[in-house]
């Protein structure tokens, strides 16, 4: 909302500086988001009397235009407007005047120029010129009685403040809400603007007739007649204001309509009585079927849904959003049937999203209005209409309401205003604030004010809602900042969260660079990563309104993001290794219920090893570079995992595993299929791993439990053995393992090739024996070294290697 | 190879010359094994005493005991200066271009957000909040409905939304949450008073990327319900935080703003960091940033939950971390976060 101040001060004295003023409006609710100054580039330009037109020697649409200057100095210029004419007032600029190309848009200086051979000593300024609106017709033409000489900016100039307004307050789509707010926040009071006027015409009753058919979607209709009215432009002043608050004058009538909603906040609607079959207004929903050409020229489809201002037959307009085209006022219209009227804002809201039409009616409308605003804001159109469109009102209004609306009365206690606010607040400052608002206000001793809620204010209707006006008044800052104390609330676990915590911080510890990636994704990019069949048991939710196709679908896996991220990386990385993570939600459909958000985290690598300086090898990084961060997280967490040999899309098979726990799968990890990788733009090896932290939680022990180190010596032994190439390790150190008497081992060698025969390879492991209980003798290490030898030979056809 | 019977003083002058010659620490040892040693020359002769006659084994005895001290003092002497040469200066061969990196290890880090939302979280959890969190994918009940914004209600136009596509009822009913303040109404669903609980989680809106705003957004919802809370606590809990991410210096000032679910509704702004209030780019010219939005939860809500209005209020509040990000470490456009540049993130 835009609010000229010269304006503003027509219903309050403005004393406070304007910075001063925009601080406290914004502190008080009323965000003046910027101030405007339309005069800041109007240096030099001043009004100017067009004194004599003479026709341009060597241009037929040009002339020489002979203007009067404050010195009474007179100067040629060369214009090319069509409205140019002798008497008028104009704006001046003279060389060197900052103004705005018409044709370029763009903040020029005006030189000193020849046009067609006859120098210029400056311009006449059009609206545009001079970066008022986009007028470039025709020059501006100022008030006839504007003093020739001043600058211009002392007649046109406006500071207007460009509010940023909460949709709670529909009161400050309005100067004078504006001003009332202006009036409390500075101690003084608000001027109404007068709503009286001489009716000189017949009674507006048997002349027309108004039917209100839905009295819930319109709780008051209010119609006023006004005849004889000359349809012209409006007097300068109002097209002024009306441009200063971003509106286009149109003519005298629809200017009123439009003055007085900025002026009140209540919007109007002038119609050609003439234009309305059987002089009827009826108030009604909209037939199945029905369309109406609206004010913006294009037709509409309406439904049963929608209310609709019609005539003895048709729509003629869609009640609080927009007029139809065909009861237009128009240059021929003598008699205006003035409608103001307060509307259902939940129909108006519905009505205006399915029509895909918002006006600053339906901005308003839709926000709430109050019921006892129609007759005010019709009888100051009226008297505006009389006054300027030459118009007779006809005596009295027809206004179809439900019953007198009854005032708000709201009871506020002093324990309240304390509990809420946390201060106590001498009586006399909470009447003097509520009462600069406008509110009725009276203290019931011993302990309550009983607070009348003024009519405009349809945001207020409980306690806490006065506290609020109270507070803002005086202003937060001005109330006491306290430390919260009291009791502090039992402690409740988050096991999931921490363990993401964990495993995210374990993984950045490891070497991964955390990236965070868009929750949504597209079809495409979900079918690469998974596995058709996933797609279909567990289809994506699609969003209803996506922004674009690239994000249609809340993510079922996190593969895809990563790998975009991954390929991004690679793009800068200049073939160094890039290792990349994220720990973010996947959402899979439940049916009749929110979507299972399960907590997962996926990490990918790519690129070559770094030698001892950093710099890339020739020998690319892949499933082991990945599984050493993967076992870094795990064993952080004091989980053992293991690791299966396993086909799933889209990893490359023979080279990825399932992670398990218990038997339990908890993870994947393994290199990308190539394909999948070049899907991506990568065209170089990709290693991954993920996790699903919702399978991993029950096997995180919570607290690890001490094992009592043993005070007993370690015996070191060494063991190499010759077995099938296809046997995991993995089989073969858990084997070594189950002896009582290992305490750890470990795998130092893994050799195929000769000597070893074809088809067998050798594996070397360091094993680590001890007893919690005594010292091991040579004999028993030997011993059990011998019976895990056997056992290898018997259930995995193992050779010690001599 | 000297016997018993050579004259002690000789050990002593040879032990004391062979002594000044040696230069490093193994000839030293050699020397000290073959006086001090066990079968060392002077350990020898101290033992061959016992055969000795009474007289010539004191007198001898007296003067073994002196050159083993000296010899002793000696070594220990030339081992101390050994030591101290090693410390001083390495041989040449051994010396580092102590310039030269480390071989590399693989350099990880959180994402800036996560280091901003874990500093934000930090803050409210040492007075004494506690870290929830709630669903991305929220009804509409919680998401507008239980925060008094029902369907047509002007004020949903403040959060553009993202819908599922799946109807109840026939109406869209399932959405992105566009803010973490659901999670007000699911925790006070679960919970009695006294109630402190901060929810940090990722929000979603329906709005075209621009340097200022992004589509997703993570932001922490904070909620404090008691007997006693007013909005003097909230100023305070706010200010408190504004101070300790932005520094202590910091001034702040609150303006009333609007929320459906909170009464009085007002907004946190601290002063400009960049101009120190006199006004620039980053303030907007107004020399106040905008921080959060907070407010008393509305008493509509308290009585929803089942507790007496009357006795129970409380505050809320809802802060964005990209905001907070941005204007820590002087990042000019929002994007970036989302964007994973890899010479963007390696900054943080």
């Amino acid at each position: 909302m835009r609010i000229p101040l010269r304006w503003l001060a027509d219903y309050v004295d403005l004393m406070l500086p304007t910075e001063e003023l925009a601080r406290r409006l914004t502190t008080a609710g009323v965000e003046v988001g910027a101030i405007i100054s339309s005069a800041g580039d109007w240096a030099g330009v001043t009004v100017a009397e067009v004194v004599d037109i003479k026709p341009h020697p060597d241009a037929e649409r040009l002339v020489l235009v002979a203007v009067r200057l404050g010195d009474d100095r007179t100067q040629t210029v060369v214009c090319g407007a069509p409205n140019v004419a002798v008497g008028q007032r104009v704006a001046f600029g003279p060389v060197g005047t900052r103004y705005i190309n018409g044709h370029t848009g763009e903040r020029t200086i005006l030189k000193k120029v020849k046009i067609r051979g006859v120098e210029s000593a400056g311009m006449i300024m059009s609206e545009k010129e001079l970066g008022i609106s986009d007028e470039h017709e025709g020059i501006r033409v100022l008030p006839e009685d504007a003093p020739v000489g001043e600058p211009l900016a002392s007649i046109l100039g406006e500071t207007i403040f460009d509010l940023d307004l909460t949709p709670n307050r529909p009161d400050l789509l309005s100067v004078l809400g504006v001003a009332r707010e202006v009036a409390a926040l500075s101690g003084s009071k608000v001027r109404d603007p007068s709503i009286v006027y001489e009716a000189t015409g017949e009674p507006i009753r048997g002349r027309a007739q108004v039917d209100v058919l839905d009295r819930e979607l319109c709780p008051r209709y209010v119609a006023a007649l006004v005849e004889g009215v000359k349809i012209a432009e409006s007097p300068a002043w109002m097209q002024q204001r009306l441009i200063a608050a971003g509106m286009r004058p149109i003519n005298n009538v629809v200017d009123i309509t439009n003055y007085v909603m900025l002026e009140m906040g209540q919007p109007l609607h002038a119609f050609d009585f003439a234009g309305l079959k059987d002089r009827r207004i009826v108030v009604r929903r909209a037939r199945r079927g029905e369309s109406l050409r609206l004010l913006d020229g294009m037709d509409r489809e309406l439904s049963p849904e929608m209310l609709v201002i019609a005539d003895g037959d048709d729509a003629v307009g869609v009640a609080g959003v927009m007029g139809g085209a065909e009861s237009e006022v128009t240059e021929e219209t003598k008699t205006v049937l003035l409608e103001s009227a307060n509307f259902r804002a939940t129909s108006i809201r519905r009505t205006r999203q399915a029509l895909k039409v918002e006006t600053d009616a339906s901005k308003r409308f839709e926000k709430g209005l109050s019921v006892h605003l129609p007759p005010i804001a019709a009888e100051r159109a009226v008297k505006l209409m009389v006054e300027i469109c030459g118009g007779r009102a006809a005596q009295g209004l027809i206004d179809i309401t439900s019953g007198k609306p009854k005032d708000v009365r709201v009871t506020l206690t002093q324990e309240r205003l304390q509990r809420v606010l946390g201060v106590e607040l001498p009586s006399g400052e909470v009447r003097r604030v509520l009462e600069g608002l406008g509110f009725g206000c009276r203290w019931v001793p011993p302990d309550r004010f009983i607070v009348r809620v003024p009519y405009w204010r349809t945001d207020v209707s409980i306690a806490d809602d006065v506290v609020e006006e109270i507070a803002r008044i005086v202003g937060y800052d001005e109330l006491p900042t306290t430390r919260l104390r009291g009791e502090i609330p039992p402690a409740q676990r988050q096991p999931m969260r921490e363990l993401r915590e964990r495993v995210r911080h374990a993984l950045a510890a490891s070497g991964l660079r955390e990236v965070i990636t868009y929750s949504l994704t597209d079809l495409p990019t979900l079918q690469k990563v998974l596995p058709p069949e996933d797609l279909a048991t567990s289809p994506p939710l699609r969003i209803a309104n996506p922004m674009s196709r690239e994000f249609e679908y809340a993510r079922t896996t996190l593969r895809g993001s990563i790998l975009q991220a991954l390929a991004k990386h690679i793009r800068v990385s200049g073939g160094h290794l890039i290792s990349v993570f994220e720990a973010g939600r996947v959402y899979l459909r439940s049916d009749n219920d929110l979507p299972h958000e399960i907590e997962t985290v996926c990490a990918a690598l790519s690129g070559r090893k770094p030698n001892r300086w950093g710099q890339p090898t020739g020998e690319p990084a892949g499933f082991f570079e990945a599984k050493a961060h993967l076992e870094h997280v795990l064993a952080g967490l004091r989980v053992a995992a293991e690791y299966r040999e396993a086909v799933e899309h889209p990893y490359l098979s023979g080279r990825t595993a399932e992670v398990a726990i218990d038997g339990r799968r908890v993870g994947l990890l393994g290199e990308l299929h190539p394909r999948i990788a070049a899907s991506f733009e990568i065209k170089q090896d990709v290693a991954m791993f993920e996790l699903d932290l919702e399978a991993l939680m029950p096997h995180v022990p919570e607290t690890v439990h001490y094992e009592p180190v043993s005070p007993y010596p370690s015996v070191e032994e060494d063991l190499a053995i010759i077995l099938d190439e296809d046997i995991p390790a993995g089989r073969v150190i858990g084997m070594i393992e189950d002896s009582h008497m290992v305490r750890s081992v470990s795998i130092f060698d893994v050799y195929t090739g000769p000597p070893v025969p074809k088809g067998k390879k050798s594996l070397a492991f360091s094993i680590s024996f001890q007893s919690g209980a005594k010292t091991l003798t040579d004999e028993e290490v030997a011993e059990e070294r011998r019976r895990i030898v056997q056992r290898l030979r018997r259930e995995l056809g193992a050779e010690l290697r001599s | 190879m000297t016997s018993v019977s050579d004259p002690i003083s000789e050990i002593e002058d040879a032990a004391m010359r062979e002594l000044a010659v040696i230069s490093d620490a193994t000839q030293l040892e050699a020397w000290r094994l073959s006086y001090l040693g066990r079968k060392g020359k002077l350990t020898r002769i101290l033992r061959g005493l016992a055969d000795l006659p009474l007289e010539q084994r004191r007198s001898l005895g007296a003067e073994a005991n002196r050159i083993k001290l000296r010899l002793e003092t000696a070594h220990r002497e030339k081992l101390a200066r050994f030591e101290q040469d090693r410390v001083a200066q390495v041989t040449e061969g051994e010396r580092l271009d102590v310039t030269l990196p480390g071989p590399p290890l693989p350099r990880g880090g959180l994402h800036p957000i996560t280091r901003t939302l874990q500093d934000v979280l930090r803050v409210f959890e040492s007075m004494g909040f506690q870290v929830a969190e709630g669903p991305e994918i929220e009804w509409d009940y919680y998401n507008f409905e239980a925060l008094r914004i029902p369907a047509d209600h002007p004020a949903r136009d403040m959060w553009d939304t993202l819908w599922i596509d799946c109807e109840r009822e026939g109406r869209r009913s399932m959405l992105l949450r566009t803010h973490t303040s659901p999670n007000q109404i699911r925790i006070m669903e679960r919970t009695q008073p006294p109630i402190r609980v901060v929810v940090p989680g990722k929000c979603y809106r329906f709005e075209a990327t621009d340097p200022t705003h992004e589509w997703m957004m993570t932001q922490v919802e904070g909620l404090a319900i008691d007997d006693g809370i007013s909005m003097a606590d909230l100023k305070g809990t706010l200010a408190e935080f504004a101070r300790r991410i932005f520094g202590e210096e910091r001034k702040v000032a609150f303006r009333c703003d609007y929320f459906p679910f909170v009464e009085p509704g007002m907004e946190l702004r601290i002063d400009c960091f960049i101009c120190r209030g006199a006004g620039c780019r980053t303030c907007g010219r107004t020399g106040w940033i905008e921080i959060l939005g907070a407010g008393m939860v509305h008493p509509e809500i308290i009585a929803n939950a089942g507790y007496d209005p009357d006795r129970y209020t409380g505050f809320a509040f809802g802060l964005g971390i990209e905001r907070i990000a941005l204007l820590r470490h002087g990042v000019d456009d929002i994007r970036h976060f989302y964007a994973n540049d890899l010479r963007f993130l390696q900054q943080f």
